[in-house]
Order: C-alpha cells, then structure tokens, then sequence
C-alpha cells in the first residue's frame, strides 16, 4: 500500500531508483540487498500520521518537496567550531553531508581498530554478517529507504580487548546550498570486551535545507563496552531522521545519551536496544530541550529477549516557546526474558504556554518473573522555588537556569565523561528562553 | 531603617494587613509575637515581595528606598533577608552553587566583580564555623533530604553569607529542638550588630530568652496593637492573648 500517494520525494526516488540507477549500477553483494530493501520502502512509502508511531510527527511537509539526492560540491569548505567541546581531546572523524571527509579527520593509530567510508568497509572481514541484518528487521520504512539508496556513512570496528585510548568525535555536518537529502550509513562493531566512547555531534552550516535520514547499526560483542553520546546542535534548515539499532551479546554494555538542543526544526530518533544474550546492561538517557516552533520526537524501544538483563532509561524533556517534544518509550520482556529488571522514567517540564509534549511509557511483558517499573511526569516551574531563590537575590533569568539544570540533574549527573556533561549543561543555559 | 507606614495587603481579595506601623532601626531587634491567623507571616512574604499578597494601601522604605516597588530579587540585593518558615527543597541545585550565584548577583547589583573562588571559599568555612552548619550539607543539594532543623539552621547559614542590612525570621524556631533552638539563636546573636537589625517573628517566649528583643510587638487583626519591651512577651507567656483580644474588639465594638 501507498500511503504517500502526494509526496513529490517519493516520485523523486522511485524514479531515481528505477531509470538512473541501472545506469550507475550497485555491484553486488550490496546490489541485491538494495534492491530488495528498496522494493520494501517503494511498498511502503513514507510514514504517514495514520501509523501510531509517527502520530504527533508529520513528515509530509518535509518529503512533499524537491531534494539533491547527491552532494553537489563534494569538497566543500565547512565550519565545525560548533561541535568543539571544551577541554575535551578526542579522535576527530568529519562527515560532510555524510561523507567522510578524511582531509578533515584525525588518523586513529589504535591498533585493531579499522576506520572508512561505509563503502570501503565491504570488503573488509566480518562487514557483511552485520550489515541491514539488523536494523532491517524492523517495520521503519526510513531504514529501508537507506538500506537501498545509503551514500556515505561510517565503517568502524574496534577489535577484541581493545580500549580505545581517546573518545572518538564523529561530527555530522549538514551544508547545501540547495535542498538535499542525505542518507549517511553507520555500522559499529565492538568486539569482545573492546571499549569505546563515541561521541556524535550534529552541526550545520546552514545555508539550505537538508533532510537527513542516518540509519547506524551497533553490534557489541561479548564482555563490550560502549558510551554513545548524540548531541544535536544543528541549525533550524536541517532536519533529521536517525534510526539506531544495537544488538547485544552478553555481559555487554551500552549507553546512550541523547541530548537535543534549540537548533534543528525537525529531528525524530529511533533507538532501538535488542538485549539478544543473558546478562546484558543498557542505559538510554535523554535530555531534550526545544524552543520556537522545534519538534523533538524520541521512540525507543528497549527488547529484552534473554533472561538476567538490565535496562534502565531516563528521559527528560523541556518544552518552551510553541515547540512539540515528543517521548515513546516500548519496553518489551520476551517470554525468555526471565529475572528482567527493567526501568524507565519520564520527566515532563512544560514552560512554554503553548509548547507541547506528547508521552508514552508502553511495557509489554511476557514473562513472569521480572522486575518492571516505570514512571512518567509532567509539571512547570516550581513557583515557589522560584520565590526562594530570587528572595536571595538571585534574578529571575538565573533562577531559571538553576531550577532548569535541577530538572535535568538526574540525567546529566550519570554522564561518564565530565567535559561532556559540562557542555550540555552550558548548552542548557543558552538555550533557555527568558521572556 | 525599616520604616513601614499603614500597610495594607490582601490575599485573594481578603484584607490580612490593615494598617500597620512598624519602625525599625538600626542595631535593634524587634519580635512580633500574636495569635494565629493574625498576620505575621503574611507581614514576612509581603516585606519579601511574594505575588500571591497584593499591597493595597501605605508605604515601606528601607533605607529610605521605596520597598515595595522592588522585584523580590532586588529587595534581597538591597539588603532584606528572609528566612522562610518553610525552607523550599531544591533537588538537583546544589547548596554552594546557589550561594555562589546568590553572592554574586548581590555583588553585580553593588557593581562588584564576581568573588574570588578561594575567598568564597574562605568565607564559606569561616561562616559554616560560626553557625555551626555542617560541611557535609553544604555541599548537597539545596534543603533536599534535609530535617527541619538543619533547613533551618540552612536559613542562618545564608543569612550569614549575605550579610542582610535587615532579617527577618519568620518563626525558625518551630519545629527546632533545643538544641538546635541554641545553635540558631547563638548564630543570630554572633551576626547582631550596630549596622543591622532583625525581625523575629515567633509564637513563643522561648527563642526571645536565647535572642533577646530590644522590642515586642503583639500583631492582632492585621494591625501592632500593643508595643513594649521584652517584658511584654513575658507577660504574653504568662496571660495568653485573650485579654489583649478581648480589649481590640472591644474598641472595634465600640466604635461601630
């Protein structure tokens, strides 16, 4: 069924699909993982507001329009001061408009640890058993318009019992100068016991539209250890759609921190966890803060499929202005899933008048002997709170600031890297809107 | 100092202060002891500058600078201080964070630079030791987990860090043990000077033997209807109010 009978990109790429590309020509295997993935999202189409995941997110708006499908200016100039985060030396890898863009990135000497453009990890040892083998899986049309039609992206695999000296910085940076559509392809490998923490930060030099749809599989490995960092700076012109998929092995662990700032009109995350072994551990941490007329919409879903697992997740939103922030939160507790301890949390803070948030904690448990809980509220600044600070002297825009960083204490105060933290909390400060 | 002129404050459009006079100098230190529901601690969150209290009528200066213009913010910077009855639990704000804005914004307001780290830290310790406030809280988060107590004793710690030209205590001693009743009266008595001046609101003769007033005001129907020396709250403990209630609406009577 078509569901996006008016959208003009879905032409674009049907079309694009069908009479340029045979001229280009995929070799294979990637051609036939294409073209098979493409003749799902062509049946498909594009999400709708009909689809209960996408209810409060339209995307009609942003594919009834013309887009590039390709970088004009490969080599381009770009700005990538705003993703500097203080006192913090890292492994600088630059995707432009999803290109990797090694002239512009650090060479990490780790041995064991393979780096490149997605297109040239192909042919290296192990790509093809992970790749689309996962993400693939789910019912996101988005991830099979990538799987088919993916330009640009990352290949990195750390090897086994490697602990990657520095954190890695990958920074995503959107520039056109006219509409484009980006569609980058991650694959992360974790070996065993291998260790990391990538940060990705994602930043525009706006001049024109782009429309990002980043598809990023993770596998971590038996005894892996990752921190993930997402921090979106970007500017108002760019939008993005990011799918994350992460498959676990055992006594591995993952965590996320997903923050989102005033910037970028339009951004939707899907972050899916598959906890796929026994002994598993999984932290999603969010925190969104928007303004003006921005959308924040974050699904994830956390699938505990195998017994002795832990998942913890703490999302936190502030809305101000007329902006929409929007939390779904699926915890599934396979019927293997035994001795589960699952636990997510939601905190609202609505400051805007006319700013809105829509939530939704959703646990689906078929299992009976496991821990579960969650929790979700909403609320505004706390008057007299405010009071007890301004009657120190304290003025309003401060006190603001302080019960604002308060409110996302919990959160920020479980990042494992103290320059990170301190960034988001100044990104914090800058992006509050005192009237 | 303080100079309050007919003041009249309404919440929800009912008339809780109707006229009180209160002058405040400096050096002194007056008690306003009454009945429940007479008024007193709407006195406090007016002085401080609470929206929910609407001012309806006189004037308050402080220093010759008209009060009740101000925003609460600017009150605190001009040199009132208010220790809530209710200390406001805080999570996530840090104790020393908040005094360090505190400190710095009043100093902005005087056109001073920020406070050096080491000397905040300096007057931190020295100001912990004289009333005897716990290192440990100091550094948690704002009253959070806190008992009463040590909320309250909280509220003389900041008072000694801001060095008010004029506190007022809105009943510290409820809920206080006596020991701690000592450790918050002691703290007041170390930072009583001839520079400033203090308002102890308080139910009972108690913490006025530990704090001793230099004038007792009895607040009944949202006026001062008898002033004296500390002798008078000695008297309340002894005879209650009712004689001093059965003479207001007496008058009352008579004059309708």
């Amino acid at each position: 069924m078509i569901t996006q009978v008016s959208s003009s990109l879905y032409h674009q790429l049907v079309a694009f699909f069908e009479e340029e590309l045979p001229l280009k020509g995929y070799q294979e295997p990637l051609g036939s993982i294409r073209k098979e993935a493409f003749a799902r999202f062509k049946d498909s189409g594009f999400p709708s507001l009909k689809m209960e995941d996408w209810k409060y997110t339209n995307l009609q708006p942003l594919i009834n329009q013309h887009y590039r499908l390709n970088d004009s200016i490969p080599g381009r100039n770009v700005n990538i001061d705003k993703a500097v985060i203080g006192g913090l030396d890292t492994y600088r890898l630059v995707l432009v408009n999803g290109h990797y863009r090694k002239d512009l990135s650090d060479t990490i000497t780790d041995s064991g640890v393979v780096v490149c453009a997605i297109e040239d990890g192909v042919t290296e040892h192990e790509f093809l058993s992970h790749f689309a083998k996962y993400a693939d899986r789910t019912d996101n049309p988005l991830v099979a318009l990538n799987t088919a039609l993916h330009e640009g992206g990352l290949y990195i695999h750390i090897g086994k019992n490697v602990t990657l000296k520095k954190s890695v910085q990958i920074i995503h940076v959107a520039s056109a100068d006219e509409a484009v559509f980006n569609q980058a392809r991650n694959l992360f490998v974790l070996d065993e016991n291998a260790e990391a923490e990538i940060i990705e930060s994602f930043i525009s030099n706006d001049h024109s539209v782009s429309l990002n749809n980043t598809v990023s599989e993770l596998v971590l490995k038996e005894g892996a250890r990752l921190q993930h960092y997402y921090l979106q700076v970007a500017d108002e012109k760019s939008r993005y759609l990011n799918h994350t998929e992460v498959k676990q092995a055992r006594h591995s662990l993952y965590n996320n921190y997903n923050c989102s700032f005033p910037g970028s009109s339009f951004i939707r995350n899907n972050i899916n966890v598959r906890l796929d072994d026994t002994a598993v551990e999984s932290h999603l941490y969010g925190v969104t803060l928007t303004a003006q007329d921005q959308l924040v919409d974050n699904h994830t879903i956390v699938d505990h499929r195998m017994p002795h697992c832990e998942s913890y997740e703490w999302y936190k939103n502030i809305a101000q202005d007329t902006s929409t922030a929007v939390f779904n939160g699926k915890i599934f507790v396979q019927p293997d899933a035994q001795k589960t301890n699952a636990f997510q949390q939601n905190n609202n803070m609505l400051i805007g008048d006319k700013a809105n948030i829509f939530t939704k904690p959703q646990l689906e448990i078929f299992a009976d002997d496991v821990k579960c809980s969650h929790g979700c509220t909403m609320g505004q600044f706390d008057e007299d709170a405010l009071f007890y600070l301004k009657a120190r002297g304290v003025g309003e825009a401060s006190a603001r600031v302080l019960l604002v960083h308060a409110f996302a204490f919990d959160v920020t105060e479980k990042f494992s890297n103290t320059h990170v933290r301190a960034y988001v909390d100044s990104l914090i400060e800058r992006g509050l809107v005192i009237d | 100092m303080l100079s309050i002129k007919n003041l009249q404050a309404s919440v929800d459009d009912k008339e809780i202060l109707k006229g009180l006079n209160l002058e405040v100098k400096a050096g002194e230190v007056h008690a306003i002891m009454g009945p429940n529901g007479s008024g007193k601690s709407t006195l406090a969150s007016v002085l401080a500058g609470k929206e929910a209290y609407e001012v309806t009528g006189g004037e308050v200066t402080l220093d010759g600078k008209d009060l009740l213009d101000l925003s609460p913010e600017d009150r605190a910077r001009e040199g009132l201080f208010l220790a809530f009855q209710y200390p406001v639990e805080i999570p996530g704000v840090s104790n020393i964070n908040f005094l360090k804005t505190a400190v710095n914004e009043i100093r902005a307001y005087k056109g001073l630079g920020p406070m050096e780290a080491k000397e905040f830290l300096k007057l931190v310790k020295e100001k912990q030791k004289l009333v005897e406030f716990d290192a440990k809280l100091a550094n948690r988060s704002l009253n959070e987990g806190f008992s009463g107590g040590e909320k309250k004793r909280n509220e003389i710690f900041q008072l000694a860090m801001l060095e008010p030209k004029l506190a007022i205590l809105d009943e510290t001693d409820s809920g206080l043990d006596i020991d701690a009743l000592r450790i918050v009266a002691n703290g007041v008595n170390h930072l009583r000077s001839k520079n400033n001046a203090f308002i102890v609101i308080t139910h009972y003769q108690r913490l006025l033997d530990y704090i001793v007033p230099d004038f007792v005001h009895v607040l009944y129907k949202g006026k001062i209807v008898k002033s004296g020396t500390k002798e008078l709250a000695l008297e309340l403990e002894e005879k209650g109010y009712d004689w001093l209630k059965e003479s207001v609406d007496a008058e009352e009577n008579a004059a309708i």
